[in-house]
C-alpha cells in the first residue's frame, strides 16, 4: 500500500514538473490505489466471473470435496462422526491390501486388459486413419468415416449384450467358429473378447483425430516426394507418418495417464463366476468392498492407490515423450 | 473463398499452359501421373482392407436389425445371414407391453433432456470466459480443471458427498453433479479462441456491448458446429450413462433405461453362461433372444436418428478439441 502510494506521488510530480513528458498511461493505472484497483477490475470483469462462477462451483463440489474425502483412506469410517471424524490409523487400509490374497491377481488383471487395451487402442485408429487418408473420393471417404465411428454411440449395457448374443455357447455366431465353446466363460477369452470390442466400437472415432492432422499435409509435400519417385506406400512412410507423430506421442501420453482406469462398466457387465479369475479388477473390487460391502475406508484406500498408479504412469509416460521426441503435455 | 478459387484458377491455367508446353513432364498437381503395377498393387490392397473394416463394423449391427425381426429359432439354429426370416413383430410386441422399458424410457429422456440443458447453460458461458485473454484469473481455473482429468475423489468419497447431499435415490443425482465435463469446456474454449475473430470483440467494445452481450449477441450465434457438438456429446453421455443409475439408485420408478436394459438383458445370460450344457435352447430362451434383440433396437433407436443430423458436425469438434488437447 505505502509502496504503491508514494510511487503515484513520485509519478504525480515527475508528470508535473516535467511537463513535456508524456505519462504512460500504463503506469499510471498500475499505480493507483489498490481499492481503485480492485474497484475497477470489478467493475470491468464482474460479467466474466459471472459467467465462470457457475461451472467453477460445480467443479469445486464434486470434483474437490471428493478428493478432500480421500483422508478417508487413513482413517477408520465411523457414520456417526462423518467424513473427517473417525480414528486416524495411518496406512493401515493399504497394508490390508497389499496383504490381500485377491492383491497380486488383481494386479496382474488390470496391467494385463488396460495394456492390451491402451497397444490395440492406439495402433489400429493410426492404421484406419492411414487408410481412409488414401480414399480420393470425398464421399466414400464421408461413408466410411460415418460408418465407422456409428458403433462409438452405442452403450456398454448394448454392447455386451451383443457380446453376449454373439458368443454364445449354442447359437452364437462367433461360438461357433471356435468349436461351440463357452468364450464368455473362459478366462483365457477375457482379455481378447475385451480389447477386440473395444477396438470395434471406438475405432473409427478415435482415428479422426490422426484425419485431423493427416488434412494439413501440405499437398506440395506429396508433389516432390512424387517428382522423387515415392510410390504409394513410401508416401504414407515418409510424408503421413512423420506427420501424424506429434498427435500419437500426445495420445499415448494421455492415455497412459489412464493405464488402471480400464472402463468398469463394460468388465462389470461382461464379468460372470467363471470368468472372474481372469476379469476382477482394481475398479470391480473396489466398487464391490465399497458400495455393496460398505467397507467405506478400505475402498477409498484402493481407490486412492489406484489414481496414485495412474499418475505415476502419467509422468513417466510424459519424460519418455519430452525426451525422445519433445512431446509433453506438461 | 475467392481466394482460394483464385489459386484453383491458376492452378489450371498452369497446368493448360504446362501440358501445352511439354506433356512429358508433369509437374503439376492436376496432372496424373501414370500409375505403376505396385501403386495398381497397393490400391487395391488399401481397398479390399477398408471393405473389410466397413463389412466387420456394419454386419454386427445389421445382424441385430435381420434377426429382431425373424423367427426366433431360425435365428438360434443360424440361418440367419444376410436377410430377416419368417418376418414377425412378436419380440417387438413384448417390448412394447413391458412397463418397465416404458418408465426407464421416460426417465432417461428427462435425465437427458434436463441434465443436457443444464450442462450447455453452465458449461457455454463458462468456456466463454475462460477463452478471454485479458481474464487473468484464467490461468489458475484451466489448471485446477485439468487437474481433475487426471485425479479424483475416487468412488466412495463421491458417494458419501451424494448422501451429504441428499442426492441419494434422487432423480437430481442425474442431472446435478455432471453438470460440467472438463474436456468439453476444453472443446468449446479451443473453438471461441480460434474461430471467433477478435475483430468482432473490438468492434462489439466501440459499441459500448459488454461481456454478456457479446456473448449473447454475436459469439453464441456463430458457434452453432460447436454446441451441436457438445449438446450431443452430453446428450450420449447421459443416454448411455448406465454407472449412476447402478451406483445411486435403489427404486425401480427412478432407474433410467440403461439399468432396465441390464435387467433384462444380462439377467437370464449368467445363469444361461454358467451351465455349460450345449444344445438345451428352450422355446421360453429363443423368445427371450428375441426380446433382446427388439429392445437393442428401440433403446439406440433415438441416437440412430439423431446421428446424421449431427454427423457432419463431428470432424470439426473432435478437431477443435485435438488442436488444444
Amino acid at each position: 500500500m505505502r509502496a504503491t502510494n508514494r510511487n503515484a506521488n513520485a509519478a504525480g510530480t515527475e508528470a508535473g514538473t516535467a511537463s513535456a513528458l508524456v505519462p504512460d498511461n500504463r503506469t499510471l493505472l498500475r499505480q493507483r490505489p489498490l481499492p481503485v484497483r480492485i474497484a475497477d477490475y470489478c467493475k470491468r470483469y464482474w460479467q466474466l466471473w459471472l459467467m465462470a462462477l457457475p461451472g467453477v462451483c460445480f467443479v469445486a463440489l464434486f470434483s474437490y470435496v471428493p478428493m478432500y474425502g480421500i483422508q478417508l483412506a487413513f482413517r477408520q469410517y465411523d457414520p456417526t462422526k462423518g467424513l473427517t471424524g473417525g480414528r486416524w490409523v495411518g496406512f493401515m487400509y493399504f497394508r490390508q491390501f497389499f496383504n490381500a490374497p485377491q492383491f497380486s491377481n488383481l494386479l496382474i488383471n488390470t496391467f494385463r486388459i488396460s495394456l492390451w487395451t491402451l497397444v490395440m487402442g492406439f495402433i489400429f485408429p493410426i492404421i484406419l486413419a492411414l487408410l481412409i487418408n488414401q480414399i480420393g473420393s470425398t464421399r466414400v471417404k464421408g461413408f466410411v468415416q460415418t460408418i465407422t465411428y456409428m458403433p462409438h454411440f452405442i452403450s456398454t449395457v448394448v454392447i455386451v449384450t451383443m457380446i453376449n448374443i454373439f458368443l454364445s455357447p449354442d447359437t452364437g455366431m462367433v461360438s461357433k467358429l471356435f468349436g461351440n465353446a463357452n468364450l464368455m466363460g473362459q478366462p483365457n477369452a477375457f482379455t481378447p473378447i475385451y480389447w477386440i470390442t473395444e477396438v470395434w466400437q471406438h475405432c473409427g472415432w478415435n482415428c479422426i483425430i490422426y484425419l485431423a492432422a493427416l488434412s494439413s499435409v501440405d499437398t506440395a509435400l506429396y508433389e516432390a516426394a512424387k517428382i522423387d519417385g515415392a510410390g504409394r506406400l513410401q508416401l504414407i512412410r515418409y510424408v503421413d507418418i512423420p506427420t501424424i507423430l506429434p498427435t500419437c506421442g500426445i495420445l499415448l501420453i494421455l492415455n497412459m495417464g489412464n493405464v488402471l482406469n480400464v472402463g468398469f462398466e463394460k468388465i462389470w457387465l461382461m464379468q460372470n463366476t467363471l470368468n472372474q479369475p481372469a476379469s476382477e479388477v482394481i475398479s470391480t473390487f473396489t466398487y464391490k468392498i465399497g458400495i455393496v460391502g460398505n467397507q467405506f475406508s478400505y475402498s477409498t484406500a484402493i481407490g486412492l492407490f489406484n489414481t496414485v498408479i495412474n499418475f505415476v504412469f502419467l509422468m513417466i509416460a510424459n519424460q519418455v515423450a519430452r525426451k525422445a521426441s519433445d512431446t509433453s503435455i506438461f | 473463398m475467392s481466394n482460394a478459387s483464385m489459386t484453383y484458377d491458376m492452378h489450371d491455367a498452369t497446368a493448360v499452359k504446362a501440358r501445352e508446353e511439354s506433356a512429358a513432364i508433369p509437374l503439376n498437381p492436376k496432372v496424373r501421373q501414370k500409375k505403376t503395377p505396385a501403386d495398381w498393387a497397393v490400391d487395391i490392397g488399401i481397398a479390399a482392407l477398408l471393405v473389410l473394416v466397413v463389412a466387420a463394423v456394419v454386419y454386427p449391427l445389421w445382424f441385430i436389425i435381420i434377426a429382431s425381426f425373424s423367427n426366433p429359432s431360425a435365428v438360434a439354429n443360424g440361418e440367419i445371414t444376410f436377410l430377416p426370416k419368417d418376418v414377425t413383430f412378436a419380440g417387438y410386441k413384448q417390448v412394447f407391453t413391458d412397463s418397465r422399458i416404458w418408465t426407464g424410457y421416460r426417465n432417461t429422456i428427462i435425465y437427458s433432456v434436463f441434465g443436457t440443458a443444464l450442462n450447455m447453460i453452465v458449461t457455454m458461458p463458462l468456456a466463454f470466459a475462460l477463452s478471454r485473454r485479458e481474464f487473468r484469473a484464467r490461468r489458475f481455473i484451466m489448471f485446477m480443471f485439468t487437474v481433475t482429468m487426471f485425479f479424483s475423489g475416487g468412488l466412495i468419497p463421491t458417494y458419501l458427498l451424494y448422501k451429504d447431499l441428499g442426492l441419494l435415490n434422487s432423480m437430481l443425482v442425474f442431472i446435478i453433479p455432471g453438470a460440467v465435463s472438463v474436456w468439453n469446456v476444453i472443446i468449446a474454449r479451443s473453438f471461441f479462441e480460434t474461430s471467433i475473430p477478435e475483430d468482432l470483440h473490438d468492434a462489439a467494445q466501440i459499441d459500448g456491448v459488454n461481456y454478456l452481450g457479446y456473448f449473447m449477441k454475436i459469439v453464441l450465434p456463430l458457434s452453432g458446429a460447436i454446441i451441436a457438438v457438445i449438446a450431443l456429446y452430453y446428450f450420449v453421455g447421459h443416454w448411455n450413462d448406465y454407472f449412476t443409475g447402478l451406483v445411486y439408485i435403489r427404486t425401480a420408478d427412478k432407474k433410467p433405461l440403461q439399468v432396465v436394459l441390464q435387467e433384462i438383458l444380462l439377467a437370464n445370460q449368467s445363469n444361461k453362461t454358467n451351465t455349460s450344457n450345449i444344445g438345451t435352447t428352450s422355446e421360453i430362451n429363443q423368445a427371450a433372444d428375441q426380446i433382446k434383440y427388439g429392445v437393442i433396437i428401440v433403446s439406440t433407436l433415438p441416437l440412430l436418428i439423431i446421428y446424421p443430423f449431427l454427423q457432419k458436425y463431428f470432424n470439426k469438434g473432435v478437431m477443435i478439441g485435438a488442436v488444444k488437447g
